[in-house]
């Protein structure tokens, strides 16, 4: 069966001073879980803010659903944007209720709030005990559970995680990772930025490698883990690249 | 007349609720009051949108706040008083020496005040949280609002900040409300006047009074402050 695109990039690049993100040619499919790996600096967090409409890029075109955006247009209409979401790193909770966090995009959307359906995410993150709770009494665990349970409840199409593991412990870390295998039953859209190659390997269907803001590979996760195709590649498996 | 003697006239007249002493507590609350709202109302999302936008031209917007927040209310007063004036561009609307005229010179000076504690206090709320709360799916003015609601500690204190400009202030009510009793004399002014005319006693009412409403007022909000804080 023939894959659905949800993104193609096209000659993308993003310019800081000292620092030049460039993609010449990038597809995201529907249903994959597309992992982010490279070090610090590599582009990832910028990337993926250009995903989500949150930056717009210097040069090139980014399709989002078969629309073309430049940077001339790069403001996709609400109901677009609502269809896309990032999970950061740092959990940003607002100062309220753990239950008014998880229910704060359906409230934005004006939608009902399907009570079953959000206690079902909520059970499966193991957060049900701390519906209640202030979001500023959480631990760094409990809060990226949290922020990942807000940002399913409206069911996005695309999900872009940015290293939403980081720190956690392993308990945590499972939860997580099942979380979003279950929710990959809705086919969307994952971009994973992630530093453990094992977690890439546990979750990831393609795998990328960003060096200094250039793609160095992209590959179907058993190719890149085994039979890579890059020497760096090869080098930063080995550890011998950047560590 | 002795302090003591001035005391127990204060004593007297709080106690017996005397009507000239409610009369001027009434216009003090009233012009108090519907200025703080029309300041609050104008000041928050001014505030919360210097804070949360960058334009053009802000650091000029920003530094004309700043300076009204300093400004001097009896200046403002005399603006307000010239604006208003027979001769003023807003003359026709016949507002000097009234309450309108009162309302509008503390709406002027403490609206600054409320949209300057307003911005500083949604400028220091995290920006993950706004990127967050867009990643989600919200509106400019959602987030927006997401970002008062998290300040809202400092938009608390910028309201109580705009409270404190005009509870006290004399100059400004004095030029433009003109002093008159029953109609545009409030706790300020009356102090000033009785002090003249020797009525320390009376003076020393009006100070009691200004200070339980200053002091009510603040523990209310500081009630609402507590609240939240015990809320986290």
């Amino acid at each position: 069966m023939e894959k659905m695109i949800t993104y193609q990039i096209k000659g993308l690049v993003k310019e800081y001073p000292g620092f030049t993100l460039k993609i010449d040619d990038l597809t995201l499919y529907r249903g994959e879980i597309f992992c982010l790996l490279g070090p610090s600096g590599a582009g990832k967090t910028t990337l993926l803010r250009i995903l989500n409409f949150l930056e717009e890029p210097t040069a090139g075109e980014v399709y989002y659903g078969g629309v073309k955006y430049t940077k001339e247009n790069f403001n996709p209409p609400l109901e677009i944007m609502r269809e896309i979401t990032t999970v950061f790193q740092r959990p940003a909770l607002l100062k309220e209720s753990v239950w008014n966090n998880i229910i704060y995009p359906l409230k934005i959307r004006g939608q009902k709030v399907d009570r079953e359906e959000v206690m079902a995410i909520v059970e499966e993150l193991s957060i049900a005990q701390l519906l209640h709770r202030p979001c500023t009494t959480l631990s760094g665990g409990e809060a990226q559970r949290v922020a990942l349970a807000r940002a399913l409840v409206f069911k996005p199409r695309v999900i872009l995680l940015d290293e939403p593991t980081a720190n956690l412990d392993p308990n945590n870390i499972r939860i997580i990772e099942d979380m979003m295998t279950k929710y990959m039953e809705k086919k969307p859209t994952v971009v994973w930025i992630t530093h453990n190659h094992f977690q890439a390997k546990r979750v990831g269907d393609r795998i990328c490698l960003l060096e200094e803001g250039r793609v160095v590979e992209i590959n179907d996760k058993e190719n890149f883990f085994t039979n890579p195709s890059q020497k760096r590649t090869r080098e930063f498996l080995a550890g011998e690249m950047f560590y | 007349m002795s302090l003591l003697a001035s005391l127990q006239e204060a004593i007297y007249l709080l106690v017996t609720r005397d009507p000239y002493v409610m009369d001027i507590i009434m216009v003090s609350l009233n012009v108090t009051g519907v200025a703080l709202i029309l300041s609050t109302l104008v000041g928050v999302p001014l505030g919360a949108f210097l804070g949360l936008t960058d334009f053009p031209g802000k650091p000029i917007v920003t530094a004309l706040l700043y300076t009204g927040m300093g400004f001097p209310p009896v200046v403002i007063g005399l603006f307000t008083f010239l604006l208003l004036s027979s001769v003023g561009p807003l003359g026709h609307l016949g507002w000097l020496f009234s309450v309108k005229a009162m309302i509008m010179a503390q709406t002027i000076i403490a609206f600054p005040l409320v949209a300057g504690f307003t911005m500083a206090a949604v400028m220091a709320v995290d920006q993950n949280l706004i990127q967050q709360l867009k990643a989600l799916g919200a509106t400019r003015a959602q987030a927006a609002w997401a970002a008062i609601k998290e300040a809202r500690i400092g938009v608390l204190v910028s309201i109580i900040a705009g409270f404190g400009g005009i509870i006290s202030e004399v100059g400004a009510v004095m030029l433009v409300g003109g002093n008159i009793e029953g109609k545009t004399r409030v706790l300020t002014t009356a102090i000033v006047l009785e002090t003249r005319k020797g009525n320390f006693g009376v003076a020393i009412v009006f100070g009691i009074i200004l200070l339980a409403i200053t002091f009510l007022a603040n523990l209310a909000m500081l009630q609402l402050q507590e609240r939240d804080l015990f809320a986290r």
